[in-house]
C-alpha cells in the first residue's frame, strides 16, 4: 500500500522533527504513536487491540529516559518494539508429549488456512525428531480431503488413517487412536475439517473429539493473512475447545501478518510454529522477535537502534562530548569513533539507515570499509604524543608512520586534514546547537 | 502488561458481539448532532471490517462532505448517508456482472492457496448449467495434493465432465487439452482451476503468464473472463493480491468467498478504490447453491450490521 511505501520516511520525518533529549515528553510519544498505530493496523493487528496497546506502551514510554544514542522517535520505537515482542510470547516450540503415548495433536480451524498441509509438515518435523507419527483423516466433508493427506503420508511416508466419509469423525479419532497403539506409532495427528467458529453443529463436532481421545494439543491453524476478524476466530475456537497453541501458515507471503498478534492477545497461547513455503519442509520454529518488527514494518529503523545500542558506549560518549565541547578532540578519539561505527556494520548501510539520510544523499559520498582499515593502521602508527597533538608531525614522522601503517606520506597528510575538518565541523555543530548532544556517534 | 491488556480485550471482545450498529445506534440516539465521536465510531467500525486506513479516510472524508452537502446535522441521518457514500464506492455498473449468456466463454479461475478456488468453480459450473449451458471443466492446479481429486468430485457432483491429466503435469497443456476439448465438443462454457499460489513467487506467477498465452492463441473467439478470488477473511493483503495477479492478468472480476462468516471482507472497498475490479460473485457457504451475483446494497447493509 502506499502508506507503506512510505513508512519508512514517514518515520524518519517524524523523527527528524523531534527534538529535545532527557526523557521522552508526551509530544515525542504522541507524534511516533500515530505512526506506530498506522503501522499495526496496515498490519491488519485488530483495532481494539491496536487501541490497547498504543495506551498501555505510551504510559510506560512516558518518562522514560532517551538513550544517548537514539532520537526521541526512535526511542519509542525500541520500547514499542520491545512491548511487542514481549506480547508475542516466548519462543516456545515444543509440542507437550504424553507420558502415556500415544501423544495426541489435533488440528483445527477455518477453511483454507493450510489444516491438511499443516498436519503433514508438523509430523513430518517430528518424525525428523524420533517420532513415530500416524496422520488421521478427520476432515470428511471437503470433497478428496481425505486424498490430500493420503498424498501427503505417502510421500513423506508417514501412515494415514482413514474410515472414509461415511463415518463420524468423533469416531475415527477413536479409533486412530487404537490403530497408533497396535502399530505403536506414538505420535498421532488428527486433521480436521475447516469450519467456521460460529457454525454451531461442527464446532460441537470438534467438542466432542475432544472429549472422547483427550488430546495433548489443540493447535489453532491460522492464515497469516487474515485481517481483523482474527480475533473473533480465535476467541470462538479457544472458548469453545480450549486451545493449547497457534500455528500461522502462509507466512511466505508478503502479509505483514499482524494477525499473529491480535490471535496470541485474544487466546494467550503460544504461536508455536510457522508455515513458510510448500514444500513439507518449509515449517520453521515461531520466533517473537521476527515476528514483531515484521507486522511494525520498521525492519530498517530497528537495526539501526540495535546496533546502535549493542555498539554505543554511553561513558565515551560523554567524555567524547566533552571533549569536543572543550575542543579537546585527538586522533586517539577519532579512531576510537571510526572503530565504534565500524562494529555496526559496512559504514554504507549505517548511513543508509540514519533518518534524514536517503541513497541519493549518499550517492555522491564515497564511503568504503577499506579506507577504515587504513586510516586505522595509520592512527596505530602513530606514538601517543602525535595522536594529541597531530601537529608536531613533521616530515620525517610521517614517512615513519607511512611505512609503519604501510601507506603512503600523501595517505597520512590526507588523515591529519580530515582529522582537523572534523574538528573544525564538530566546533561549529557545537556553537550551532549551542552545547547540544551530538546524536550519533559519528556524526 | 501482558494480562492487563488481556482482561480489557476480553471485555472489548464481548463488545464486539453486541455489533457494531449497536453501538453506532447508541450514540445516534444519546447525541442529538453529529459530533467527532460519532465520526471516530463509524471510523472504526469501517477499519474493524478490513476496509483499511487509506480508503476508511476517503470515506470518512467524502461522509462528511455529503452530510454538509445534504444539510445533515441530526445524528438520526447518519446511517443513510453513510449507507450511499458507500454503495457509491461499490456499486456495479451493468455491464460488470457476470455474463451467463455469451458463448463460447472461458473462465479462468486463479488466487492464493485456501481461498476457495475449486469451491467457488463447482458453483459457478452449476449456475451456468442453471442457466441452460454445457460446461466443462479443466483441472489446472496439478501442484496440490488431490486438487484434481476435489475437481472431480465436484464434477460429479454438478455433472459436469472435468479435463484433467495426473498431478504435476504442465498446468499449460491441461489448459491447452480443455480448449481443444471444448472446441470439438462445442461446450458453451469452459471453467478452468489454477493452483493457489502466493502473488509475490515470481515464478508461479509467470507459470499463470504462460496459461494466459495458450488462451489467447487457442481460444480467441472466446469471451474471457478471469476471477479472482479472495477470501473475505483476508485483511489489506488482499489489496496486494490484486495488485500482483493484475499486472499479469487482465482480471475482469472478483468472487469474494467466505462472507457466511464474520469477516466483513471491506477489503473490497480499497481493492475497488486502489485497483478497480469490481466483485461479482460472492460465496456464502459450502452447498453448491451458496454462490450469489454481488449486490453492492445488501454488501454494505451487511458490512453495517
Amino acid at each position: 500500500m502506499a502508506v507503506f511505501e512510505s513508512l519508512s520516511d514517514k518515520l524518519q520525518n517524524t523523527f527528524k522533527q523531534l527534538t529535545g533529549r532527557g526523557k521522552l515528553s508526551e509530544k515525542d510519544i504522541k507524534e511516533a504513536m500515530r505512526e506506530v498505530k498506522l503501522a499495526l493496523l496496515e498490519a491488519d493487528v485488530n483495532f481494539k487491540i491496536v487501541k490497547q496497546f498504543i495506551k498501555d506502551v505510551s504510559e510506560r514510554a512516558n518518562g522514560s529516559e532517551v538513550m544517548e544514542s537514539l532520537t526521541p522517535g526512535q526511542q519509542v520505537i525500541k520500547i514499542v518494539n520491545e512491548e511487542l515482542t514481549k506480547l508475542m510470547g516466548e519462543t516456545n516450540s515444543k509440542i507437550n508429549i504424553s507420558s502415556k503415548p500415544p501423544t495426541v495433536i489435533m488440528l483445527v480451524g477455518l477453511q483454507g488456512a493450510g489444516k491438511t498441509t499443516t498436519g503433514g509438515k508438523l509430523g513430518n518435523l517430528l518424525k525428523k525428531q524420533g517420532k513415530s507419527p500416524l496422520l488421521v483423516a478427520g476432515d470428511i466433508y471437503r470433497p478428496a480431503a481425505i486424498k490430500q493427506l493420503q498424498v501427503v503420508g505417502e510421500s513423506l511416508d508417514i501412515p494415514v488413517f482413514t474410515m472414509g466419509d461415511q463415518i463420524d469423525p468423533v469416531d475415527i479419532a477413536k479409533a486412530s487412536i487404537n490403530q497408533a497403539n497396535k502399530n505403536s506409532n506414538d505420535l498421532v495427528i488428527i486433521d480436521t475439517a475447516g469450519r467456521l467458529h460460529i457454525d454451531e453443529n461442527l464446532m460441537d463436532e470438534l467438542v466432542q473429539i475432544k472429549k472422547a481421545i483427550v488430546p495433548d494439543e489443540i493447535l489453532l491453524v491460522v492464515d497469516a493473512m487474515t485481517g481483523q476478524d482474527a480475533v473473533n476466530v480465535a476467541e470462538s475456537f479457544n472458548q469453545q475447545l480450549g486451545l493449547t497453541g497457534v500455528i500461522l501458515t502462509k507466512l511466505d507471503g508478503d502479509t505483514r501478518g499482524g494477525a499473529a498478534l491480535s490471535v496470541r492477545a485474544v487466546t494467550g497461547k503460544p504461536i508455536k510454529f510457522i508455515g513458510v513455503g510448500e514444500k513439507l519442509n518449509d515449517f520453521e520454529e515461531f520466533y517473537p522477535d521476527r515476528m514483531a518488527s515484521r507486522i511494525l514494518g520498521m525492519g530498517d529503523v530497528l537495526t539501526l537502534i540495535e546496533k546502535a545500542q549493542e555498539n554505543f558506549d554511553e561513558e565515551k560518549a560523554k567524555k567524547l562530548q566533552k571533549k569536543i565541547k572543550n575542543q579537546e578532540l585527538d586522533l586517539d578519539d577519532f579512531l576510537e569513533q571510526m572503530q565504534q561505527m565500524k562494529n555496526m556494520g559496512p559504514i554504507s548501510d549505517l548511513m543508509g539507515m540514519i533518518p534524514g539520510m536517503n541513497n541519493k544523499a549518499l550517492k555522491n559520498v564515497n564511503l568504503d570499509d577499506r579506507d577504515l582499515i587504513k586510516v586505522e593502521a595509520i592512527i596505530q602508527s602513530m606514538t601517543k604524543k602525535e595522536r594529541k597533538n597531530p601537529g608536531i608531525l613533521n616530515g620525517s614522522r610521517k614517512k615513519r608512520v607511512a611505512s609503519g601503517s604501510g601507506t603512503t606520506v600523501p595517505d597520512v597528510n590526507r588523515l591529519v586534514k580530515q582529522f582537523e575538518q572534523t574538528k573544525k565541523m564538530m566546533k561549529q555543530m557545537n556553537q550551532m546547537s549551542k552545547g547540544g548532544k551530538i546524536k550519533m556517534p559519528f556524526m | 502488561m501482558i494480562k492487563s491488556l488481556f482482561a480489557k480485550l476480553t471485555d472489548g471482545l464481548n463488545k464486539t458481539k453486541h455489533g457494531f450498529t449497536e453501538r453506532i445506534d447508541q450514540l445516534i440516539n444519546n447525541y442529538g448532532t453529529i459530533d467527532e465521536e460519532l465520526l471516530e465510531e463509524i471510523e472504526e467500525v469501517l477499519i474493524t471490517a478490513d476496509v483499511g486506513m487509506n480508503t476508511t479516510m476517503k470515506v470518512i472524508e467524502e461522509l462528511r462532505e455529503e452530510l454538509k452537502e445534504r444539510k445533515v446535522i441530526e445524528s438520526i441521518g447518519i446511517k443513510e448517508v453513510l449507507k450511499d457514500v458507500l454503495i457509491n464506492h461499490i456499486a456495479l455498473e451493468e455491464e460488470s456482472m457476470v455474463d451467463y449468456e455469451t458463448t463460447p466463454q472461458i473462465i479462468l479461475v486463479i488466487g492464493v492457496n485456501g481461498v476457495g478456488k475449486t469451491t467457488s468453480i463447482g458453483k459457478i459450473a452449476n449456475k451456468f448449467k442453471k442457466n441452460g449451458k454445457s460446461v466443462l471443466l479443466a483441472a489446472g492446479d496439478t501442484f496440490r495434493a488431490a486438487a484434481i481429486d476435489q475437481l472431480k468430485v465436484w464434477g460429479n457432483r454438478v455433472e459436469i465432465d472435468v479435463i484433467a491429466q495426473q498431478e504435476g503435469s504442465d498446468p499449460a497443456s491441461v489448459i491447452y487439452d480443455g480448449i481443444q476439448a471444448a472446441k470439438s465438443r462445442k461446450t458453451d462454457v469452459l471453467i478452468c482451476d489454477t493452483a493457489g499460489r502466493l502473488h509475490n513467487k515470481k515464478n508461479l506467477i509467470m507459470e499463470l503468464h504462460k496459461v494466459f498465452k495458450i488462451v489467447e492463441r487457442e481460444y480467441p473467439e472466446a469471451k474471457r473472463e478471469v476471477l479472482l478470488v479472495l477470501d473475505a477473511t483476508t485483511g489489506q493483503n488482499a489489496i496486494n493480491q490484486a495488485k500482483n495477479f493484475k499486472e499479469v492478468a487482465d482480471i475482469t472480476g472478483i468472487v469474494l468467498t467466505k462472507l457466511d462468516g464474520t469477516a466483513k471482507g471491506g477489503a473490497i472497498l480499497a481493492i475497488k478504490d486502489e485497483v478497480d475490479i469490481p466483485v461479482k460473485l460472492v460465496g456464502l457457504g459450502e452447498s453448491v447453491e451458496d454462490l450469489e451475483d454481488f449486490d453492492g446494497e445488501t454488501f454494505v447493509n451487511a458490512l453495517l450490521s
